[in-house]
């Protein structure tokens, strides 16, 4: 048989993440977050061009000034640093906590879940239950054991924290991956006589990374949180460095004296962790198929 | 054509049996206790023997569970073989020297039960049909254009349905995109594995005529799997009927729907509903559920449902015995030789 020289083929269609985007876009509330998400993220970046101050710059005189003060919008802290300046640069070094370690994490845990998950059988199951040596420990006390061993230090926490989400990331790919393994289409990729990269590349990975990619956005938010507790202990970021967890520590015997100052790096982290959260939702919705 | 793959060629002549099938077997290991232990074995298929003409529909029937589907995955090689050799047209599946897996894969291909699963959700109509002729070397335009006129062939027009994702198809076009993917590779042999099933009986019928359709104009070969009599009858050319991983009999339709031989093929014929009020019963042809395949009957398996059964139904396997010229049934009624009490007399 042949087949007619010439059919018509039909027009192209958006791509998947074209539909996804188009999907974002009518969702008001995740356009709101994605806002106040995008103007912190823009704040840190653009630290030294838009914040009023020097963020080291003390003044014994002008200590824990309540907010209002002329000069200080947010006031100052307990060594007469300006808050507002202390908070825009602080973000910088927050957000990277709460990005690069889900980041890492998302690489990682995806390529080892999804290796389990297709291979199946014993491998897997040595895979994982290795990894669930990593769960007996909640996973603070985790990242705190992890970063007190390799000492302080910011690339030290960035890796303590790394290492405290790959098991989550490694498991919710690993178990969508032998879902959608057994489906049959990807015994119908088999039968095409495709390789087993190509087979994980167009079939499985297309199908497996949304879900993990939304997960892993939920846990931004708890890695800002876990680096910021990390700072708060001593272990993550040093002082004079501005990050949201560690003001939050040294503000804390202000707490009597000025709660609203001490109030404020929390308030960045909820606000934060509260965006890539709602936003982790919105893409969940956009990125469902059927609707 | 550049736009075609190459066909396969027929090596051994009509007389050939395209596929044939010796003793595949394939056992479950059912893993429980302590460290995922093999504690025991389901017999999903044990020892089953056939073989396909070319060109013919042979229908496979039985309840479910019987072993119809992992046979078809056997064949299929999605599943490895605890035991058995298959042989495609005179060449050896899986073994050295014999037919390379991605040339077998190609050769045959499998519409499965479920539209929905077996399409990915993330490719559309085209793109899906598309994707196996990529895999053996076609370039993308070449592959999609390919897909298209497949489309077209099966009654999609691609203009219309090409772009859709598989949610946004009905169950008989996602089945229909289904067979044009299976098409694509130039298959000799069609697994159809419950392929009409899920759909119901208008779209069933449209997809019966368009599957008899396409077997006339590519010479195909078709292994149709199904629980629907009727359909088997209004399909296929041979019929093997399985009960609990064996081949209990095996023979041109009409000979077997008209004298079946063994009693379960009796049974299951008298389960078809019939429009003839004098052949309607309200008896149940069998009772009770088909055994525990971890630990089926010695035997014949079907000696504990079967109102024929005896002593020698419990310690001899019935073997597969040809009664009529191209009509095999397993079963010891059949066998002068058995000891069977209802057995025939020999004359002689």
């Amino acid at each position: 048989m042949s087949p007619p020289a010439v059919v018509s083929l039909p027009p192209r269609r958006r791509g998947y993440w074209a539909g996804v985007a188009r999907q974002l876009l009518r969702d008001p509330l995740t356009l709101i977050t994605a806002a106040v998400l995008l103007a912190v993220i823009a704040a840190a970046v653009f630290a030294p061009w838009i914040a009023p101050a020097d963020p080291y710059k003390a003044s014994m005189l002008r200590r824990l000034q309540p907010i209002g003060t002329p000069g200080f919008p947010l006031g100052t802290d307990e060594l007469g640093r300006d808050m507002l300046t202390r908070l825009i640069y602080g973000g910088r070094l927050s957000l990277l906590m709460g990005v690069l370690p889900v980041l890492f994490a998302f690489g990682i845990g995806t390529s080892i879940g999804l290796f389990a998950g297709y291979v199946g059988g014993r491998i897997n199951m040595l895979i994982m239950r290795t990894l669930d040596v990593f769960y007996a420990f909640p996973s603070v006390l985790l990242a705190v054991a992890v970063a007190g061993a390799l000492g302080p230090g910011m690339s030290n926490s960035l890796i303590a924290l790394t290492l405290v989400f790959v098991p989550q990331v490694v498991r919710v790919a690993e178990s969508v991956t032998t879902q959608v393994r057994k489906l049959d289409y990807v015994d119908a990729a088999r039968m095409s006589g495709a390789g087993v990269l190509s087979i994980i590349r167009i079939h499985v990975l297309g199908n497996v990374l949304g879900p993990v990619f939304v997960y892993a956005t939920g846990l931004i938010s708890v890695s800002m949180i876990l680096g910021s507790g990390l700072s708060f202990l001593g272990l993550g970021v040093k002082p004079p460095e501005p990050e949201w967890g560690l003001m939050l520590n040294t503000l804390r015997s202000a707490i009597y004296v000025n709660p609203w100052i001490a109030a404020l790096p929390g308030v960045m982290i909820f606000i934060t962790s509260m965006g890539f959260n709602l936003l982790a939702d919105g893409v969940r919705s956009a990125m469902d198929l059927r609707r | 054509m550049s736009a075609v793959l190459p066909t396969q060629a027929d090596r051994g002549g009509p007389a050939q049996p395209l596929l044939r099938v010796t003793d595949l077997s394939k056992h479950f290991a059912v893993r429980n206790g302590l460290f995922g232990r093999v504690q025991q074995r389901v017999h999903a298929v044990d020892g089953v023997s056939f073989s396909v003409a070319k060109g013919e529909t042979l229908g496979v029937v039985g309840e479910s569970g019987c072993g119809k589907s992992t046979t078809a995955r056997l064949i299929a090689r999605l599943l490895k073989a605890d035991a058995g050799e298959m042989v495609f047209d005179g060449d050896a599946v899986g073994a050295y020297g014999g037919l390379a897996l991605k040339d077998y894969r190609r050769s045959l291909q499998m519409v499965f039960q479920d539209s929905f699963a077996s399409l990915n959700p993330r490719l559309t109509a085209i793109d899906t049909i598309a994707y196996g002729p990529q895999v053996h070397g076609l370039s993308k335009a070449a592959a999609r254009q390919r897909a298209a006129a497949l489309l077209a062939r099966v009654g999609l027009a691609p203009e219309q349905f090409g772009s859709r994702y598989p949610h946004e198809l009905s169950g008989g076009q996602r089945q229909r995109v289904n067979i044009a993917r299976a098409l694509a590779f130039e298959p000799r042999l069609l697994i159809l594995d419950e392929a009409v099933a899920a759909l119901d009986k208008s779209v069933q019928a449209q997809v019966l005529n368009l599957l008899q359709e396409l077997k006339a104009e590519r010479e195909l070969t078709y292994l149709f799997i199904s629980h629907d009599l009727q359909v088997v009858h209004y399909l296929a050319d041979r019929v093997m009927v399985m009960y609990l991983g064996r081949v209990v009999e095996i023979g041109p339709v009409a000979e077997l729907y008209a004298q079946p031989r063994h009693p379960y093929t009796r049974a299951l014929l008298a389960a078809v509903p019939s429009m003839d009020p004098a052949r309607r019963t309200d008896q149940s042809p069998l009772s009770g559920d088909p055994p525990n395949p971890i630990n089926p009957p010695s035997g014949c398996r079907f000696r504990d449902r079967c109102p024929h059964a005896q002593a020698v139904c419990a310690e001899q396997v019935p073997v597969l015995r040809e009664t009529v010229a191209g009509h095999w049934a397993a079963c010891h009624l059949d066998d002068p030789r058995s000891g069977h009490a209802e057995a025939p007399v020999l004359l002689s």
